[in-house]
């Protein structure tokens, strides 16, 4: 771990001046993804702004029927939210399927989209790494890959974005509200993380001296058909392999909307709403998930240990849909997969 | 002789354990020093090469840093290496950190940074800038197989590799039946909850060391031989242990560069080894197996051979019994086993809990279990047909082996009647179930090192054993406490039990499963000793009572004994060395696992939803502690089976497992139902309160029954731990 100042900002402005005028401050919300990567020097910043006195834990519904949830508010506030538990049951549950109840209780909204890869190599200053260390190399590409990108990956990174909660907010559609020296402006989920390409080093399009408000959710309706299958190397406190996330409004057995995103398996959360196209109007059978899924996972690469996430990616999407389909989520405490 | 109800074989609950939920049980790290230090590991990037150069400027000049201790600034130590053996020590020659300019692997100490505070310590350390002449290295087992080599030196104290017996190659070749087939083990290390830790308090004429180890007595004699401390008292106390799993079998590099900087600074120190350190402290050694099974229709073993390659450090050539089981559980005359080693650039592998037999156990059982397929014969029939009620390997009977009632037992609880068995034949919903069994076996002696303890009648009437044992979590407190209790016909309450401190009288190793029947009988001895002498003294002293020995021993009686005799001071002691067991007889523990899974068919997730452990350890002093011995050996099994993989980089030569993200261990959905059964067996032979330990048992059955289930369940058998989602999909498509 590095020195550091500490400062605990009473304003949103006085976060964004703080930033604008120092390059190596970071902002802290519940910490429990810098302060790890502070402790293993991944991550060194030079100012700790908390931002934890700021008025940003509200959630609250938004004239259209969305619902707005302020950045700090914290994973388990947004799970067990009644409003969450009603109309985006999906996003409780995903929440729900990721860390545990300590680490939810103090995680927040903003942490949890802009936490980092869990790339082994990434947390190793002993090792190379492009996304640490630009311009070293990547040792995953050629080395244990077993848990890295099969989709949308570049030669200089090949890393995941771990976060379960996002898949959801990508299935369900979600604004990023941020501010910056220049005002307010909101990101679209889809383009809030970004590929690896050739600049790893930057995970979101997010700028150095902007602070994330909060988030919309796109209007839902009640009782939805949803479920959050995440499939990893143990039954719970793992990250994902590969999770899914689905969203299917069905009427008389006919498809009439499909949204399904992928965890696990590339630098963002995967969604292909071209894809999700040919399920509507088509009947909810295993068939047609089954086409779907393969269409998902078109552009899918293995890398040398990584290669079972292709046909588990395919299967967990199509498990995803069917309980989606009967009404019959996954249970998030009961590991039995059904 | 009147004696009240006996304690030993009660349920008694922890001793220590009010202490430790209170949190005033103190471990290594926890001692409060006079002006401490605080000490941090700059540790190799590289698995093998030079230190060019060490620029430690930056850390020198940070706030609160008192030294950079390099292998050119250290103090003066041995340059012999034989002079750093230690008693559970492999042949070759022991680690020394910062000895010279040679890296042996990733991960291996390279400068320690000493601060006033931990804080500053360990951000220094993150400024020391190390550059290294990099050499070609190796850390894959795989590729080093042509290199393998039979150890021409053996490890002290363990029992060779059994010769062959009959003509295995050729008894193989015309078996009716055969089934051959490799095995792999992964490196796993043993991440004990309670890191590596030691507290050194330097004086002119005394230095305590509180270090996390399981030898106090170990530590502190190479502790005065190492660094020369013969002119000073050394004192180790390891009065709690917060688990250890044999990686603190031998002296650690965290108290060698804790003493290393006392003696340097001349001033207290303490060093605490961060998680992502441990995985440099040792490793059960992974391995690739052969075994070729012959056997008849029936299944009768006609011929068992067993090659295993296990991995080495280059300094040393790491040992277990990893193939000593082989050529005894089952009857069979003609046994060929190949124990060999293959070296590589990683620190030396450490025993790990059953260490050797968790491993070639593995192979052998998931061997007989295809050859219950092979000869379409139950699981469990097979091992019947096959039983030994002799040590065939050694010509000789067990000093007991209830291994038939544990298979009995285990089966009737677990339901194996209602198994079928055909492989993929029994689902429920979307998933596979599968049944699998095996065989666990582990050696049952007393240590080959005498252990004495002393126990003294102190001025309240209570009496207070003493011995150099350290507790590693196993319940050793409790279990001395009962056995006292009961040789002293005195209440536990009036019986206090202290431990780990090599100043206390001698005790071997904590391993190897033999501190209940070694300690614990050295304890016993002791207070017969002195309950002979109390009763003694009483009669001189003109105390008669009722004539009982209970009164006699009463807090009243004893009071009386005080006030009228000379000695306030009433101890006895008592050296137990090693009982003459003779080669009469082979000592051994024995377990039948039953394991069931439940697998998604399609997406190959596996939940182990029951396990059934049925074990003979002869007698159990306490069920409580011995069961939660027993459960916790098999969900380290569990992990074994399904998760632990201390996973390297071969290109980067190193271990990549360095959180607990990486290097996963069970959590709790992964543990359902976990049930120990104690087969009744009585042994008069194996010491001399008749326990064989229960510490390693555990966990040699556990994996090879999760993986023969897996097999039950899908058809598809993984021969490569752990069993992982990818090789069950790879296996399948
Ligand atoms: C042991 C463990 C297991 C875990 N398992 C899972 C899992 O299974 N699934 C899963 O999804 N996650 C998991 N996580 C990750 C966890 O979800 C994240 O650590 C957490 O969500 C981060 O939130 P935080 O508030 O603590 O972020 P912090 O650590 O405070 O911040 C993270 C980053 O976000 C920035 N930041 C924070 N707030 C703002 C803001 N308002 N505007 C701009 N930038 C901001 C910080 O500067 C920092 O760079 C696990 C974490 C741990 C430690
Ligand atoms: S995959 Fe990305 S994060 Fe991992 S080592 Fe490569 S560059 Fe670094």
């Amino acid at each position: 771990m590095r020195r550091f100042e500490y400062l605990r900002v009473a304003s949103i402005n006085q976060a964004i001046e703080r930033l604008s005028d120092e390059p190596g401050a970071k902002l802290l919300a519940g910490g429990t993804n810098l302060v790890d990567l502070m402790k293993y020097d991944v991550a060194t910043p030079t100012t700790i702004i908390d931002i934890n006195d700021l008025p940003l834990r509200e959630i609250s519904e938004t004239s259209d029927g969305g619902l707005r949830i302020g950045a700090l508010a914290t994973n388990s506030d947004v799970a067990f939210h009644p409003v969450v538990e009603n109309r985006y049951p999906l996003l409780a549950s995903a929440i729900l399927a990721g860390a545990s109840a300590q680490l939810r209780n103090v995680a927040t909204v903003a942490g949890n989209l802009l936490q980092r890869t869990r790339c082994s190599y990434f947390y190793d200053v002993m090792t190379p790494c492009n996304k640490r260390t630009p311009g070293t190399g990547c040792p995953a590409r050629n080395g244990l890959n077993r848990n890295h990108a099969i989709l949308g990956a570049s030669q200089d990174c090949v890393a995941t974005h771990p976060s379960d909660m996002c898949v959801a907010l990508a299935a369900i559609g979600t604004m990023i509200i941020v501010q910056g020296p220049n005002g307010a402006r909101s990101i679209s989920l889809a383009d809030f993380h970004r590929l690896p390409g050739d600049t790893p080093e930057q995970d979101t399009t997010l700028q150095n001296n902007e602070i994330i408000l909060g988030i919309e959710l796109t209007p839902a309706p009640e009782f939805q058909r949803y479920s959050y299958l995440k499939i990893r190397d143990r039954l719970s406190y793992a990250f994902a392999l590969v999770s899914a996330a689905a969203l299917l409004t069905i009427d008389d057995g006919v498809i009439s909307t499909a949204h399904v995103a992928l965890g696990g398996v590339a630098h963002k959360p995967w969604r292909d709403t071209a894809a999700e196209v040919v399920l509507v109007g088509r009947p909810a059978s295993r068939g047609n998930f089954d086409q779907f899924a393969s269409m998902l996972l078109l552009r899918s690469d293995a890398l040398s240990e990584n290669g079972f996430k292709i046909e588990l990616a395919r299967r967990t999407v199509v498990r995803a849909l069917e309980q989606a389909a009967s009404r019959t989520p996954q249970s998030q405490s009961d590991k039995h997969i059904h | 002789m009147d004696r009240g109800p006996a304690i030993t074989g009660k349920s008694i609950p922890r001793i220590d354990g009010p202490l430790k939920v209170r949190g005033q049980a103190k471990y290594a790290a926890e001692y409060e020093v006079p002006d401490l230090l605080h000490a941090a590991i700059v540790s190799a990037s590289i698995a093998k090469g030079r230190v060019i150069s060490i620029d430690s400027a930056d850390a020198k000049s940070f706030p609160g840093v008192v030294a950079v201790l390099t292998h050119q600034n250290r103090p003066w130590f041995w340059p012999f290496s034989f002079l750093y053996k230690d008693p559970a020590g492999p042949p070759g020659q022991p680690f020394r950190p910062l000895y010279n300019d040679r890296v042996h692997f990733s991960g291996q100490p390279v400068a320690l940074v000493v601060g006033d505070t931990y804080e500053a310590a360990r951000d220094a350390a993150a400024l020391v800038r190390v550059s290294y002449h990099r050499e070609q290295h190796s850390t894959d087992l795989a590729a080093e197989v042509s290199r393998a080599y039979k150890s021409p030196r053996r490890r002290l104290g363990l029992a060779p590799t059994p010769q062959p017996t009959g003509d295995a190659d050729r008894a193989f070749s015309e078996a009716p039946v055969k089934v051959e087939a490799t095995y792999t083990t992964a490196a796993e290390n043993h991440h004990p909850m309670e890191l590596f830790a030691t507290t050194v308090e330097w004086g002119d004429k005394t230095v305590t060391v509180y270090d996390k180890t399981q030898s106090p007595k170990s530590v502190e004699i190479f502790l005065k031989v190492a660094f020369r401390l013969f002119r000073r008292k050394v004192r180790v106390v390891s009065s709690f242990v917060g688990g250890a799993f044999g990686l603190g079998l031998r002296p650690q590099q965290s108290v060698f560069l804790a003493v290393l900087a006392a003696k340097a600074l001349k001033r207290s120190i303490r060093l605490v080894i961060p998680r992502d350190q441990m995985f440099a402290l040792g490793y059960r050694a992974n391995s690739i197996q052969t075994v070729s099974l012959g056997a008849d229709k029936n299944g009768h073993l006609l011929a068992v051979r067993h090659r295993a390659i296990a991995a080495t450090s280059r300094n040393e050539d790491a040992q277990d019994p990893m193939l000593n089981f082989s050529a005894s559980l089952y009857r069979c005359h003609n046994v060929k086993l190949a124990y060999e080693l293959a070296k590589l650039d990683t620190v030396s592998p450490c025993d790990m809990r059953a260490p050797g037999a968790a491993t070639g156990m593995f192979a052998l059982e998931c061997a007989m279990d295809e050859l219950a397929y092979a000869t379409n014969v139950d699981p469990l029939v097979l091992r019947l047909a096959n039983y030994t009620e002799r040590d065939q390997s050694e010509n000789r009977p067990f000093s007991s082996k209830a291994l038939r009632e544990c298979y009995a037992q285990g089966a009737e609880r677990f339901g194996w009647a209602k198994r079928s068995h055909a492989p993929r034949s029994m689902r429920k919903g979307k998933e596979l179930v599968g049944w699998g069994m095996a065989t666990g076996v582990w050696e049952a002696a007393m240590s080959p090192v005498p252990a004495r303890a002393k126990v003294r009648l102190l001025a309240d009437g209570r009496f207070e054993v003493t011995s150099s044992i350290t507790d590693i979590g196993t319940g050793t407190y409790t279990i001395l406490t009962q056995i006292a209790a009961d040789a002293l016909e005195a209440s536990i309450e009036r019986v206090v039990v202290k431990l780990g401190d090599s100043a206390l009288p001698f005790n071997p190793i904590q391993g190897g499963s033999w501190t209940a029947a070694t300690s614990g009988s050295a304890v016993q001895a002791a207070c017969n000793k002195l309950k002979k002498k109390i009763l003694s003294r009483a009669k001189q002293a003109g105390i008669v009572g009722n004539g009982q020995s209970t009164e006699l021993l009463s807090p009243a009686a004893l009071a009386d004994l005080l006030r009228l005799s000379d000695h306030d001071n009433l101890s006895a002691t008592a050296t137990i060395i090693n009982f003459p067991f003779g080669k009469k007889y082979t000592g051994a523990t024995h377990s039948a696992v039953f394991a069931e899974v439940r697998i998604d068919e399609e997406l190959a997730v596996v939940r182990v939803t029951r396990l059934v452990c049925a074990v003979a350890a002869g007698r159990i002093l306490n069920p409580a502690t011995a069961r939660s011995q027993i459960i916790g050996a098999s969900v380290m099994g569990i992990g074994k089976a399904l998760y632990e993989d201390a996973a390297t980089d071969h290109n980067l030569g190193r271990c990549m497992a360095h959180s607990f993200a990486d290097y996963h261990i069970p959590s709790n959905a992964d543990v359902y139902e976990i049930e120990v059964l104690f087969a009744e067996e009585t042994d008069d032979k194996v010491s001399p309160i008749g326990v064989k330990g229960v510490g390693e048992i555990g966990s040699v059955a556990v994996a090879p029954a999760i993986a023969n289930a897996i097999f039950h369940a899908t058809g598809q058998r993984i021969r490569d731990l752990p069993i992982t989602i990818d090789r069950l999909a790879r296996s399948r498509d």
